[in-house]
């Protein structure tokens, strides 16, 4: 137990803050969330200045362009990132989520195409795992993927897709064997998303603005090599995707905390709080820390054993409700301009606009119904409900 | 970054755990002889020249077994106060002590010395009356001394910082292995439990109040285990880290008691059921020493009143440099 950086990680530590002080533009400080973060020329060249300065893909491996560093120096990273309130990479869904299936699964052709391209931020990429049908009970997919002389084609529409209206690639979850129902018979796909009979709709969230879309797909040609894994063995390479989407998160999460945490801190200065508030915002300092340090157990035990340990697993349900409680908090220490909204709002609107995003946390990624069935049913062991 | 307990430290758990199954009441002279007593205590006055770390996991499997004695307050309590030759009797097995910290005492019935707060230092005290008080948790007795005289000086007041720190951290630590306990009863019994044909842990009104249960005591043990590192480094963050951790596992504890004991049904109301006693032990940490609403009023100052910018450098959890390597 030493809960310091070691000499290799408070170096590194070190060189990304000096890095971050010369080279983080001004006008990318202190993101509001949203759209906002997807677009424009200057993130991509952020996340290419990123992935130059070898801040990008840490963990992967050095021959597909990645660090080969230890887990702790992406936690680090992500920390540093949210304290000089630098925008995160923009490739968060193939850093976070294709590119650790294609490791994990793709053949050594996938690898060399694809991997480099998303650390460099050339490639965006989308996921198409969510249906109109098929939610929290993902085995429910539809959409089609039809078997014909070396290629599939694929009719059928998904939805929830962030970043999909400037992706050039989607992971897509398809059925490709039409007689099969639920876990079987479904196949990873890699779409090119510029190919004809690929729509997107952005989809207006409660926000107002459209961080999701739509993707219908009609007669999509897609070569057979861009199965990653087997034909019908797609459930199994899907689930690699979900446990990198909710197992690499935590010290993420943790750092997007602190940011709120440490806004709400200073409104409560600027504005003062009743014994009440204050009793909260200790609350959800203290909430911040035990965040924290559950993430470095889990993290520790990870680079020990290889295995995360199984108290990681909460991570993102206690983020997301602590989150809507944070910004919610900052709504009350606003008081009646909290009704505000936007450039009359106080802080350019900054805490309405964030209270609103957080209803979709305990959404998105999982809701936290099903989260709360996982850790009752893998970590408690008890009977399952289904 | 490392959070994790070492080889030798889970094996002293599991020493402790099968030790104390079915005798919460074993006497000093044998935990001595375990060596428990002497843990942090330097090896030339006859302790292991281990560290809170180690205590730590102690204090742990002793809330879990609702041991009744004298260890919190002789090692949570007194140990900082205590000269060294003091500290090679606790070592050795051949005295406990107590200190009065405030007017209610823990542990009078059991332990052998008495350390009481006056002026400037922490003095023993001789020829005092004790009256133990009936208390609602009759695992930690509480009490009263009345009369006696100051004996020898045992330390300066300065001390109290870090004895405070310790006894927080080492209640949130037996709270979580109170909440442990619960928590492990529960899961069993909505396991085997049918009623409607299944097993009442496959319906999520009940696996869920267990998932959020479980959620709550990892968030407070990840706060014991950096109070704890932080106590056993002298880490300037000990203070803040303390009253963060008890005052979040002391309410966990009251809370997955409360849940251990709903899902459980009637049984979970009975006398002759386990989960009373560590429910009762759990209300008692929460208003031991100072209450979570009481210790966040201590974390709200220190973020929003400090004169320097506590607000960006107590939200920075500890990042220092390992000194030497």
């Amino acid at each position: 137990m030493d809960l310091r950086d070691t000499p290799e990680e408070a170096a590194f530590r070190e060189r990304l803050r000096s890095w971050l002080e010369e080279n983080l533009p001004t006008e990318l400080q202190g993101h509001r969330g949203g759209e906002a973060r997807f677009e424009g020329a200057a993130l991509r060249a952020w996340s290419r200045a990123l992935y130059d300065a070898g801040y990008a893909g840490l963990t992967w491996p050095k021959e597909y362009g990645g660090g080969g560093a230890p887990y702790s120096f992406q936690a680090i990273c992500l920390e540093e990132l949210a304290r000089a309130e630098a925008p995160a990479h923009v490739g968060v869904i193939g850093l976070g989520m294709a590119g650790p299936t294609i490791i994990a699964h793709g053949t050594e052709e996938q690898k060399s195409r694809y991997l480099a391209p998303i650390l460099s931020a050339e490639e965006i990429w989308c996921q198409g795992f969510s249906e109109p049908g098929a939610g929290s009970d993902l085995a429910g997919v539809r959409t089609s993927a039809r078997l014909d002389n070396h290629r599939f084609v694929v009719d059928g529409q998904k939805l929830w897709s962030s970043f999909a209206h400037i992706a050039d690639w989607c992971i897509l979850l398809t059925r490709s064997d039409p007689k099969s129902t639920r876990h079987a018979g479904l196949t990873y796909l890699i779409v090119d998303m510029h190919s004809p009979g690929v729509e997107v709709r952005p989809l207006r969230q409660l926000t107002g603005e459209a961080e999701f879309n739509e993707i219908f797909f009609t007669g999509v040609e897609v070569p057979v090599e861009n199965v990653v894994g087997e034909i019908g063995g797609g459930w199994q390479v899907a689930m690699t995707t979900l446990l990198h989407e909710r197992g690499t998160l935590g010290f993420a999460l943790q750092a997007a905390l602190e940011v709120q945490v440490r806004k709400a801190v200073g409104l409560a200065r600027d504005r003062g709080a009743d014994p009440i508030l204050r009793d909260r915002l200790a609350r959800e300092w203290i909430e911040l820390q035990a965040l924290r340090m559950t993430n470095v157990r889990s993290l520790s035990k990870l680079m020990k054993t290889g295995v995360p340990g199984p108290e990681g697993s909460i991570a993102k349900l206690v983020w997301s409700e602590a989150n809507q409680r944070v910004t919610k908090l900052g709504l009350e220490l606003l008081g009646p301009d909290a009704s505000l909204a936007d450039a009359n709002a106080p802080y350019g609107g900054y805490w309405q606009y964030q209270q609103l995003r957080s209803r979709g946390n305990t959404i998105e990624a999982g809701t936290s119904e099903i989260l709360r069935s996982i850790v009752a049913e893998r970590v408690l062991g008890l009977p399952r409900s289904r | 970054m490392d959070l994790t307990f070492t080889f030798e430290q889970d094996e002293l758990r599991e020493q402790a755990r099968a030790f104390l199954a079915g005798r919460p009441e074993p006497a000093w002279e044998e935990l001595a002889e375990l060596g428990w007593t002497g843990v942090s205590i330097a090896e030339d006055a006859g302790g292991a020249g281990l560290s809170f770390v180690e205590e730590a996991v102690l204090f742990e499997e002793l809330g879990r077994a609702l041991y009744h004695g004298p260890y919190f307050s002789t090692v949570a309590l007194a140990l900082p106060a205590l000269p060294a030759d003091l500290r090679a009797e606790v070592a050795a097995g051949e005295t406990s002590w107590t200190l009065a910290l405030a007017p209610l005492v823990s542990d009078l019935d059991t332990a052998d010395r008495i350390a009481i707060v006056g002026g400037d230092g922490i003095y023993e005290l001789e020829g005092a009356e004790r009256e133990v008080l009936a208390t609602t948790d009759g695992s930690r007795p509480l009490g009263v001394v009345r009369g006696g005289e100051p004996g020898r000086l045992l330390a300066p007041t300065g001390v109290l910082a870090e004895i405070r720190a310790r006894a927080l951290t080492a209640l949130a630590l037996e709270s979580c292995g109170v909440a442990g306990r619960a928590l492990e009863l529960a899961i069993e019994h909505v396991s085997t439990r049918e009623q409607f044909g299944r097993p009442i842990g496959a319906y999520q009104a009940v696996s869920h109040r267990l998932a959020d249960a479980y959620t709550q005591l990892e968030l407070s043990r990840s706060l014991a285990l950096w109070a704890a590192w932080c106590v056993a480094e002298s880490d300037e963050q000990a203070t803040v880290a303390a009253a963060a951790a008890k005052s979040s596992a002391a309410e966990t504890a009251v809370a997955v008691c409360e849940t251990a004991i709903q899902v459980h049904g009637g049984i979970g109301f009975t006398w002759e059921h386990e989960l009373h006693r560590l429910y009762k032990r759990a209300l008692g940490i929460e208003s031991f020493i100072a209450s979570g609403t009481r210790l966040r009023a201590d974390v709200a100052g220190a973020l929003l009143d400090g004169k320097r910018n506590m607000a960006s450098d107590a939200t920075s959890a500890p990042v220092a440099v390992r000194q030497g390597g």
